[in-house]
């Protein structure tokens, strides 16, 4: 196959000890590595004060980066197809509606019980931006960020249109939390379109390959796409592989 | 307005439902207006509903070598993956291609989560028993990574969790696969299962109907869940008689988490953009396959769509009255059941329905009708007002 050459207008970044994409490409380009710094909470101001309350943590998490991205790309979020990707998805959600099945069940929360769909962002993030386009939530495992990037890809080279992207994993606690290691919160979002205008930020060529990249399976799917993270800070033409999955990666070339 | 897309073609596919295993049981229970629904003796807790429920999944035991990622969704995929050869036609498929060539494409929303239901029930100390700490297995990625071990697919190989348009949505993931390169073929699968979550979900959000579900019914009372299992092969070429995917169309509503738009916006949009990829027009389409849940919202808002869209000589059918609501398995099953449809040349009219609905128009079909079906879609809105549409048809 040919490469997938993309190119990527803005972007979104939030972890508790770098809120935007403005100080996360500073402390990269500075070589400073991901800690996880403190239980701080994504302002996600994109949502209305009612349903900022009533979300999950990981859908903040999402909605605030997708609302960075989109901001940075001066693209109105209401009109881009958007893939959103989460290797664990709302493991905090699925602790409480398991805790009350196995002692009551017929005192699940409905609530919480629509918060636990794995696409509970997408619909968030749908109904806060008045997007009836395509969205699309999605996971595969370690490699969710390539898997999420490529489909994102796909999305924009076959419509000819820009297309959200967001990656993200919460942390939470209880039982469930520690057999996945839901132990960091962080997310990163693209917009990403076919068709290079003013607002060009960076270009990547993308290819799957039925190689696997070394990697622990139990890593944020962020931390996994870390590197690409970095060339794009720096601003720096790179060649790198992302995990796809365990039999596969996604090779990134990231153009100057 | 999308473009129109080169057809693909389905080389193989396959179901397993409460209906049974493969597309003969299928066929032969639409044709009877037999239903696979049966009284709920699935919960521990007493819940008055009706289930669609598999036999046999509990006795179909995963291959050794997998063995790590049994759970109830898997032992169902398992039994799925045996019915009409489709394991076999699976393997031949990666064996033509070449496994880096073939991308695994699954669709559910349930995934394993009956089995970390299990670990909460067994909690040893607050910590999961042993035989229940494989990570995976509570991610919802654990269905893909079990048929990827099983098949031997070296292609992109992801999960798509949509909701109730999980297993729709694959197809319109896998084509754009195949249009741009990045493979030549595509395994679809879509499996959900029964488990704690979605019965006593469901119910808390007052959507079960105490008695087997009547899609279209004047007083329908809301849906039953059932569990299924659904797989297809797509390729470029393929045999003159395989149906053809033609089209799809997947739109968000911007309206609530679990209630459709009231005017049906989103359902409109996913509609004509199908139709726009399959380079049809309604008066084209011979059968829709609904979403028809039975809940008293979404059949109102699904049928006054199709009475603006449609005229009488499309007809349209709900078929969970037969099966149950399948949740993330319902876009590849109604697929299957589409396709059967078109295969056996007949509309399987709207199960249950003692009493039509007066809103539904006269192209709602409420008993069985022979048909010769050229161009079919199937509908599929999920939570999050999340909606996907596909378009079927013929060679030419």
């Amino acid at each position: 196959m040919d490469a997938l050459r993309v190119h990527i207008e803005g972007i979104g970044w939030w972890s508790p000890q770098w809120p935007d994409w403005t100080s996360a490409e500073q402390a990269l380009r500075a070589g400073a590595d991901l800690a996880d710094a403190g239980a701080a909470k994504p302002p996600a101001s994109l949502l209305a004060p009612g349903e900022r309350r009533r979300a999950p943590d990981l859908v903040l998490l999402a909605c605030e980066i997708a609302g960075q991205a989109c901001a940075a790309a001066a693209r109105p979020p209401g009109e881009l197809p958007c893939v959103f990707a989460s290797m664990r998805g709302d493991v905090a959600t699925a602790d409480a509606v398991c805790t009350t099945l196995a002692s009551a069940p017929l005192e699940v929360s409905p609530t919480r019980f629509h918060n636990s769909v794995h696409n509970a962002p997408a619909g968030y993030w749908t109904v806060a931006t008045g997007c009836r386009a395509a969205s699309t939530a999605l996971a595969a495992g370690v490699g969710s960020f390539a898997a999420g990037l490529l489909e994102a890809a796909l999305e924009t080279l076959a419509g000819r249109q820009p297309v959200l992207f967001a990656a993200y994993d919460s942390a939470a606690a209880g039982p469930l939390a520690e057999v996945v290691h839901a132990q960091a919160s962080l997310g990163a979002a693209f917009v990403l379109n076919a068709d290079p205008d003013e607002r060009k930020r960076a270009v990547l060529r993308l290819r799957h390959e039925p190689t696997p990249v070394e990697i622990d399976p139990a890593t944020h799917p962020v931390t996994a796409a870390l590197p690409l993270l970095r060339a794009l800070a720096r601003g720096e033409a790179a060649e790198l592989r992302l995990p796809y999955g365990t039999h596969s990666s996604l090779r990134v070339e990231v153009l100057a | 307005m999308p473009s129109r897309i080169p057809p693909l073609a389905i080389t193989a596919y396959t179901a397993t439902s409460a209906l049974g295993r493969g597309r003969d049981a299928h066929a032969a229970a639409l044709h009877a207006r037999r239903s696979g629904l049966r009284a709920n003796d699935f919960t521990r807790e007493p819940l008055p509903c009706a289930i669609g429920r598999v036999d046999g999944v509990e006795a179909a035991a995963l291959p050794p070598a997998q063995a790590g990622h049994d759970s109830r969704n898997n032992r169902l995929a398992w039994l799925g993956l045996g019915a009409d050869g489709f394991l076999d036609a699976a393997r031949a498929c990666i064996e033509r291609h070449g496994a880096g060539r073939v991308a695994l494409v699954v669709g559910t929303s349930t995934a394993s989560i009956g089995a970390t239901e299990q670990a909460y029930r067994e909690l040893d100390g607050g910590r999961f028993p042993a035989p229940l700490r494989e990570p995976m297995l509570h991610t919802p990625h654990s269905l893909a990574a079990f048929l990827q071990a099983a098949l031997g697919t070296r292609g992109p190989c992801l999960t798509v969790a949509t909701a109730c348009s999980s297993s729709a949505k694959i197809f319109a993931k896998a084509e754009r696969l195949l249009r741009l390169g990045v493979a030549d073929a595509a395994v679809l699968a879509g499996v959900d299962t029964l488990c704690g979550s979605v019965l006593f979900g469901f119910n808390a959000l007052e959507l079960v109907a105490p008695e087997p579900c009547r899609p279209f019914d004047a007083e329908r009372r809301g849906l039953s869940i059932g569990e299924a299992a659904g797989f297809a092969l797509l390729e470029r070429e393929g045999a003159a008689d395989a149906p053809r995917l033609l089209g799809y169309g997947e739109s968000s509503d911007a309206y609530h988490m679990s209630t459709p738009h009231p005017e049906g916006l989103g359902a409109r949009r996913a509609l004509a953009d199908a139709l726009a990829r399959a380079g049809v027009s309604p008066r084209e389409v011979d059968y829709v396959n609904l979403h028809g849940t039975a809940t008293p919202k979404n059949d109102a808002v699904e049928a006054a769509v199709i009475g603006e869209v449609f005229d009488a000589s499309t007809r349209v059918s709900a078929t969970k009255g037969w099966t149950g609501h399948t949740l993330g398995a319902a876009g590849i099953l109604e697929s299957v059941l589409t396709l059967l449809a078109m295969e056996h040349a007949f509309v399987p009219g709207c199960l249950n329905a003692v009493m039509p609905d007066p809103a539904c128009s006269a192209s709602f079909a409420f008993d069985n009708e022979p048909r010769a079906i050229c161009v079919a879609l199937s509908n599929s809105f999920g939570f999050g007002g999340n909606n996907c549409t596909l378009a079927f048809g013929r060679a030419h």
